[in-house]
């Protein structure tokens, strides 16, 4: 009934192997202008931390009374000098080992333990689903900024109990996150298509919810690490993160903050560096979400 | 012996406040190599009856009652470890919406190869080797390059091939469709059922083909069993249901399509009334408020099967008055 083509196979058959996914999630990424020129930022403050010994000009920890608060512009100075006459060009370079460690450690930490939770969460549903969700809304009641400073302070200041504060801080907002994508992908077809081929548990979680959820929690988590950035600088503002004399943006904040009438620029300084890695790494994590959409 | 035996079936959803009998006394036999396909319009049941061959309903929030047999084995007691096997191994599924029902994010290929390393714990190039194979046979053009290609990047026709190389990927005896040709356009629904009886016939498949559509039962079946309210309300070889309706439900879905080109002004006709509430069924026959030919003893005593021909059934009270109708029905 069905007409038989005569049909000829090509000796040698054409084999164009397709992109794959990250492929082309990075190439969709690579026209997007905006999430590029963030990367970039991203990549020059991540080099620049990473060669801080070499980059930096003078030893960030040395001072002088007597050239205490130059303008940005002063020979030897680029970037003028602070209330203890230290260099800010490489206080600042240094400064981003610090405050590049503050906003990610965190944030990968809360990444791993939220997503483990949140697709154990709504993957199992019920009664485990429930247990876990509403321990976490326990967290969620409090405003990040307060539960950051109360955890660090009861915890006691020092740069371990920030990073654990901040942390437990992210934790509950992945959680969330990584709960409903995968309480989503669960009701999917192909979740079922695949128990229906004979999967177990195990390898629906393993193949079909980590491949469909982990790349949203993920830009979810991208967007984060400005705000756990701030959140530290914010406890070194108040002294319960990173103690001096470390040149840490939001401590320098701090401390500079009582020159602000004399040398108003060199203050704002590391402000402009908080607000520059912060909007970057914004940026870079719209660009990832959109470029992430496959169905584009 | 028959490779699907379905006795007394019963299934329960029990998640909401009342328990809602979605399939209440379903039997049904399937020889192999035969097509059966389950007529009924949404809600009737015929999903979860499919379903419930492979155990797929939701089990915390239903309860499944009866007997279920395929290929030999009892379903319902199934281990954890032989279901998995059972599953894709046995009985496969393809489903209503091919887009939905392959993962975004995986290559085809991918796909395939994973479902057959589960099964048959074969290395990652076998697997492929298979893939490429079942795209060949399921007639995808250049599959080689396919085999790369994400759902998305494919037409809803070829999607559904795949899909149906998913399916039987791990050479199953038993190929459980649910609606897949509703989600396509209609030139590609009849070479998806083509394709279907095709592989049928080479593979010595049982189908069970699950549709409200009576074009596309007509086209595939051997055998139709209608179901109405989660009950098979007729069975019968296609030929003889199709032209020898004995159940009033059958006989208005019949007279409810548009043959052809339909006289302008003309009405479609029209089963009266709305499928009943679940949760909430008469005594009697459940289609009784809606029946044309229900009786007073309609709406308190519930039929029976009665043979009304060779292999043919129907659950009516009113077979004799059907059997009146018939010239009618064939002449429409």
């Amino acid at each position: 009934m069905v007409m038989q083509l005569p049909l000829t196979r090509p000796a040698a058959p054409v084999f164009e192997r397709s992109e794959g996914y990250w492929s082309s999630v990075f190439r969709r990424l690579r026209r997007d202008r905006v999430a590029v020129a963030a990367l970039a930022v991203i990549l020059a403050i991540v080099a620049v931390a990473l060669l801080a010994d070499y980059v930096a000009p003078a030893d960030p920890y040395r001072g002088a009374t007597l050239r205490r608060l130059r303008p940005i512009g002063t020979a030897g100075f680029p970037l003028g000098t602070d209330e203890l006459g230290r260099d800010m060009l490489s206080r600042l370079i240094h400064g981003a080992r610090w405050s590049l460690l503050m906003g990610v450690t965190p944030v990968l930490v809360a990444f791993v333990l939220g997503s483990a939770a949140g697709i154990l969460a709504g993957f199992a549903g019920g009664r485990i689903n429930t247990v876990i969700m509403r321990s976490v809304d326990v967290l969620y009641a409090f405003p990040s900024v307060l539960l950051a400073v109360a955890l660090s302070g009861a915890l006691g200041a020092g740069l371990g109990n920030a990073l654990l504060s901040l942390t437990i801080v992210f934790v509950p907002p992945i959680v969330r996150v990584a709960e409903a994508v995968t309480t989503q992908v669960r009701g999917r077809d192909y979740v079922e298509a695949a128990r229906a081929s004979g999967a177990g548990a195990f390898t629906i979680v393993r193949v079909h919810v980590l491949g469909n959820v982990l790349g949203p929690i993920f830009v979810y988590a991208t967007g984060l690490v400005s705000v756990s950035m701030i959140l530290a600088s914010g406890l070194s503002f108040l002294g319960l993160g990173v103690r001096p004399p470390e040149p840490e943006w939001g401590l320098m904040l701090n401390t500079l903050r009582t020159a602000i009438y004399v040398n108003p620029w060199v203050a704002a300084l590391p402000g402009v560096m908080i607000f520059v890695t912060s909007i970057a790494f914004n940026l870079f994590s719209d660009g990832l979400r959109s470029a992430m959409d496959v169905k584009r | 012996m028959p490779i699907v035996e379905i006795k007394d079936l019963r299934v329960t959803f029990t998640g909401g406040g009342k328990p809602v009998p979605a399939v209440s006394g379903v039997d049904l036999e399937v020889e192999r190599g035969e097509t059966l396909a389950i007529l009924g319009e949404s809600g009737s049941g015929k999903s979860v009856t499919l379903r419930a061959l492979m155990r797929l309903n939701p089990e915390g929030k239903s309860r499944m009652e009866g007997t279920v047999r395929v290929a030999g084995q009892d379903v319902a007691a199934l281990g954890r470890r032989e279901l998995r096997a059972f599953r894709g191994r046995t009985a496969a599924m393809i489903f209503q919406e091919p887009s939905l029902a392959l993962d975004p994010v995986y290559t085809l290929g991918q796909q395939i190869a994973e479902a057959v390393m589960v099964h048959d714990g074969c290395s990652r190039n076998e697997a492929m080797a298979r893939a490429l194979a079942l795209f060949e046979r399921v007639r995808i053009p250049s599959p080689e390059r396919r085999l790369q290609a994400y759902p998305h990047e494919m037409s809803g026709g070829m999607r559904q091939r795949a899909m149906i190389a998913l399916a039987l990927s791990c050479r199953p005896q038993l190929l459980l469709a649910d609606e897949p040709t509703t989600a396509l356009d209609a030139t590609v629904q009849i070479q998806i059922l083509v394709l279907v009886r095709e592989l049928q016939r080479e593979f010595g498949l049982a189908v069970i083909f699950v549709t409200h559509d009576i074009g596309v039962a007509v086209e595939v079946a051997d055998r139709i069993a209608v179901m109405y309210a989660g009950r098979v309300v007729e069975s019968g070889p296609m030929r003889e249901v199709i032209r020898r309706p004995r159940h009033p439900y059958t006989i208005g879905l019949l007279r409810s399509r548009a043959h052809g080109a339909l006289a302008k002004g003309a009405r479609l006709e029209t089963i009266p009334g709305a499928p009943p509430d679940l949760a909430d069924l008469p005594p009697g026959c459940p289609f009784a408020p809606r029946c044309f030919l229900a009786t007073a003893t309609c709406a308190t005593t519930a039929p029976g099967p009665e043979p009304v021909g060779a292999g043919h059934q129907a659950r009516c009270l009113r077979v004799d008055a059907t059997a009146a109708l018939l010239p009618a029905v064939a002449e429409g």
